[in-house]
C-alpha cells in the first residue's frame, strides 16, 4: 500500500484516464434491484441496488466479511440470490441454466487465488474455454491466446505449467484467460491480495490498461491508488449493505459515513 | 546479496563494496565407502540397525535360494523323483503341469488363440500406457471397447468365427485369472467414476441411489458376492434363463470393485480445490466439460495409488472365483497337486510357491507402473 500516503493529499493523482474512458449513458451492463441473499439463517446481502453502465469501472471496498465477494459472485451466478433481480447485459439471472451460461460467456472473472488449471499448460488454460464453449477452431484460439499473453507480457511462458510461474505471472495469465472469451464485463475479486508486494504492480498495470480500453469492470480491491486512477465510483460495503458510494476523489477526501471514515483511517493508517 | 545502508558513523551500518562472486559447489564425496559411512553407519543405532537388517536379509535370501534353487529337484518325470528328504521345490512338476497352470482345461491344439489374445492385449496396453506414444484415444478405444469383444470371440470361438467352440467352462489357469482381473479392473473403472460423481450430485435421487449401491456392495465380502451371483441369482431370474457361470462371476467382481473405486475417486474429487470448479463455471463450461476436462484429470491423478491398490487387491481376490467352480491359477495348482503320479510331500508347496510367484510378478509390475505414472503426471501442480 505504498500509494496510500498519497491518498491523503488531494492535489495529487488527477483522474487522468477519465477522458479516454468513455462511459455509456444509455447502455446498462449490470442492474441489481432489491437484491438479498442468505446463507441459511445468515442474511449476507441486504437491499442491494445499483446500476453499472457500459464502460463503467466500479471499485468495491469494505471490511473482510462484509459480503463483497458474495456480491460480485452473484453477478455471474457462482452464488444464487434469493430475492430481487440481477440483470446482466439485458439477461435476468434466474434458475434458467441457458441464461446462466449466456451470462457467464459474457462475464469474465479473476479470483484472488488465480484458479488456473494446474494440469494444463498456460496456452491450454487460455484456449480451453474458447474451444469448448465458443467452439473456436483450435488454431484460431491459440492465436488469440498468444495475442493476450503478449498483452499481459508473458508470451514466452505459453508452454509452461501454472506451477512454474510466479504469483504475479499466474494472475496475469488468469486475466488473459478471461479475456480470451472476449467478455463484456470483468469481475475481479481481490486480484492482488494474494500477491507479494513486488508483484502487485504488474497485475495492476494490466488492469489499468484494460480500464483504459473501456472494459466494464467491477473490482473488489483495497488498492486505493488503483481506485483513484481508474474508478468512476467507489462503493463501500459493510454488513452486507452498500453504505456509501461516491466518485473516488470525494470518497477518499470526504467520506460521509462513520464506518467509511473508520475503514479508510485503518487502511490508510 | 549486498547490504547497502547509509554510511553514517553508526557501527551497525555495513556497506558491501564488492559483490561476492558465485562459488563452485562443495566437492562431492563420492565413493562407496563414503556413501556407506554417511548413509548406513552414521551413528551407533543406525549401525546396529544396518547389521541386523543385513543379517535378516541374508537369512531370508539364503533360505529362499536354497529352497528354490540349491536344494530343489530339477530332473525327473514323476512325483517319486521329488521324494527326497530335505529337498526343495519340485521343478519337474511345474514343467510338466505348466500348460495346465496357464490354460486350465483349454484344448492344447487351440493354445494359439489365447496366446494371440494375450499378445494383442499386451501390445495395446503398452501403447496405451507409455506416455510418449501419441494417439491415446485410439488405443484406449481399441483396448477398452474392441479388444474385449475380439478376445471373447477368439478364445470362445464358435458361431461365425469358424473356430472350434471352447465354452467358458474349459477356460482356466492364469488365462482365466487374467480374464477376470482385467475385466474387473477395466469395467469397474468407468462405473466407479460414475458412481463417485453420482454420489456428489446435487440431485437427491441420484445421490441416494449411488450411496445405497456403494454402501451395499462395500458392506459385503467378495466371496459372498460371488456365491450369491452363482447360487442366488438364478433363483431370482426367470426359469430357463441360463447365465454363463463366468459372466456371473465377472458381473459380481465388476460391481464389487466399482463400489471401491467409487470411494477412492470420491476422495480425489473432494481433494480438488473448490476454486477449480468456480473457474470452470465462470468460464462458462458446462457440467460435463468441467468434469471431464478440469476436475477428473486432477482427481484421478491424485487417486492413482488408491486405484492401483484396489487393482492389486482385486487381482489377488480373483482367486475366490474358485468358490463358484471356476478354475483359476490357484484352482489349477490345487487341482494338479492331487493328480496321478505327482504325489510327494513337496508338491503342494511347490504349486503354491509357483502361484505366489506369478501373482507377485503381476502385482509388482502394477505397483511400479503406478509409481512411474505418478512421476510422469507431476506437473508441479498447486496453483
Ligand atoms: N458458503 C458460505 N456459507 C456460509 N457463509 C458464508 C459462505 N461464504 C461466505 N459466507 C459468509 O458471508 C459473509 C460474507 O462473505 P464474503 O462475501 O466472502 O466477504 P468479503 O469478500 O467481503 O470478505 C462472511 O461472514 C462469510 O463468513
Ligand atoms: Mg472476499
Amino acid at each position: 500500500m505504498a500509494k496510500n500516503a498519497k491518498a491523503q493529499s488531494q492535489d495529487k493523482s488527477p483522474n487522468n484516464g477519465a477522458a479516454k474512458m468513455e462511459v455509456s449513458k444509455t447502455e446498462v451492463a449490470v442492474e441489481i434491484t432489491n437484491m438479498a441473499k442468505w446463507y441459511g439463517e445468515f442474511n449476507v446481502l441486504k437491499d442491494i441496488n445499483f446500476k453499472v453502465m457500459k464502460g463503467e469501472r466500479i471499485v468495491i471496498a469494505g471490511p473482510s466479511g462484509s459480503g463483497k465477494s458474495t456480491l460480485i459472485r452473484c453477478i455471474n451466478r457462482l452464488e444464487e440470490h434469493q430475492q430481487g433481480h440481477i440483470v446482466v447485459n439485458g439477461i435476468e439471472l434466474t434458475n434458467d441454466l441457458k441464461k446462466i451460461d449466456e451470462v457467464r460467456r459474457e462475464v469474465g472473472m479473476v479470483f484472488q487465488h488465480f484458479n488456473l488449471f494446474p494440469h494444463l499448460t498456460i496456452l491450454q488454460n487460455l484456449t480451453l474455454a474458447p474451444i469448448w464453449v465458443r467452439k473456436t477452431p483450435k488454431a484460431e484460439a491459440e492465436e488469440v491466446a498468444m495475442h493476450y499473453l503478449e498483452r499481459v507480457k508473458i508470451p514466452e511462458q505459453a508452454l509452461k505449467y501454472p506451477g512454474q510461474l510466479s504469483g504475479g505471472q499466474q494472475q496475469r495469465v488468469a486475466i488473459a484467460r478471461s479475456l480470451c472469451m472476449n467478455p463484456e464485463i470483468m469481475l475481479f475479486d481481490e486480484p492482488t491480495s494474494a500477491l507479494d508486494p513486488e508483484m502487485i504492480k504488474e497485475v495492476l498495470d494490466v488492469m489499468v490498461s484494460l480500464a483504459e480500453e473501456g472494459m466494464t469492470m467491477l473490482c473488489v480491491t483495497h488498492e486505493m491508488g488503483f481506485a483513484r486512477k481508474v474508478a468512476n465510483r467507489v462503493m463501500f460495503m459493510d454488513e452486507g449493505q452498500i453504505i456509501e458510494q461516491n466518485e473516488p476523489e470525494e470518497f477518499f477526501s470526504n467520506p460521509k459515513h462513520e464506518r467509511t471514515k473508520l475503514f479508510l483511517s485503518q487502511i490508510l493508517h | 546479496m549486498a547490504k547497502t545502508t547509509s554510511n553514517s558513523s553508526n557501527s551497525v551500518s555495513v556497506v558491501r563494496s564488492e559483490m561476492a562472486p558465485d562459488m563452485p559447489p562443495p566437492i562431492r564425496t563420492d565413493g562407496i565407502v563414503a556413501w556407506l559411512r554417511s548413509n548406513l553407519f552414521n551413528s551407533v543405532s543406525n549401525s546396529i540397525l544396518t547389521i541386523l537388517s543385513v543379517l535378516m536379509i541374508y537369512y531370508a535370501l539364503s533360505a529362499l535360494i536354497g529352497y528354490v534353487v540349491a536344494d530343489a529337484i530339477w530332473q525327473g518325470t514323476t512325483g517319486t523323483d521329488c521324494r527326497v528328504e530335505g529337498s526343495g521345490m519340485c521343478w519337474p512338476y511345474i514343467f510338466n503341469k505348466l500348460d495346465f497352470f496357464i490354460y486350465g482345461f483349454y484344448p492344447d491344439t487351440e493354445y494359439w488363440r489365447p496366446n494371440i489374445a494375450f499378445a494383442i492385449g499386451a501390445v495395446l496396453l503398452f501403447l496405451l500406457a507409455t506416455p510418449r506414444i501419441p494417439g491415446k484415444m485410439i488405443w484406449g478405444f481399441l483396448f477398452l471397447i474392441v479388444y474385449p469383444v475380439v478376445t471373447f470371440f477368439l478364445i470362445n470361438g464358435g458361431g461365425f468365427t469358424g473356430l472350434v467352440e471352447v465354452p467358458t467352462e474349459k477356460w482356466g489357469g492364469l488365462m482365466l485369472t487374467l480374464v477376470v482381473a482385467v475385466t474387473g479392473i477395466v469395467a469397474s473403472f468407468p462405473l466407479g467414476i460414475l458412481l463417485a460423481l453420482g454420489r456428489r450430485s446435487k440431485m437427491p435421487m441420484m445421490r441416494s441411489v449411488c450411496v445405497v449401491f456403494i454402501e451395499l456392495w462395500r458392506g459385503v465380502p467378495l466371496i459372498t458376492v460371488l456365491f450369491m451371483a452363482s447360487v442366488m441369482l438364478p433363483l431370482f431370474l426367470p426359469e430357463g434363463t441360463n447365465f454363463d457361470k463366468l459372466v456371473r462371476a465377472l458381473v459380481g467382481v465388476t460391481l464389487f470393485t466399482a463400489a471401491y473405486t467409487a470411494e477412492v475417486v470420491r476422495g480425489g474429487l473432494q481433494a480438488v480445490d473448490k476454486g477449480q470448479y468456480e473457474a470452470a463455471d465462470a468460464l462458462g463450461l458446462n457440467y460435463a466439460q468441467a468434469t471431464t476436462l478440469i476436475i477428473l484429470p486432477q482427481a484421478l491423478k491424485m487417486v492413482i495409488p488408491g486405484i492401483v491398490n484396489n487393482s492389486i487387491s482385486l487381482f489377488k481376490d480373483t482367486t475366490l472365483v474358485s468358490i463358484v467352480g471356476l478354475v483359476d491359477i490357484l484352482g489349477a495348482v490345487r487341482a494338479a497337486s492331487a493328480s496321478q503320479g505327482w504325489t510327494a510331500p513337496t508338491i503342494p508347496i511347490t504349486g503354491y510357491f509357483f502361484a505366489a510367484a506369478v501373482f507377485w510378478v503381476f502385482t509388482f509390475a502394477m505397483s511400479r507402473y503406478s509409481q512411474y505414472m505418478e512421476r510422469q503426471l507431476d506437473t508441479g501442480h498447486k496453483s
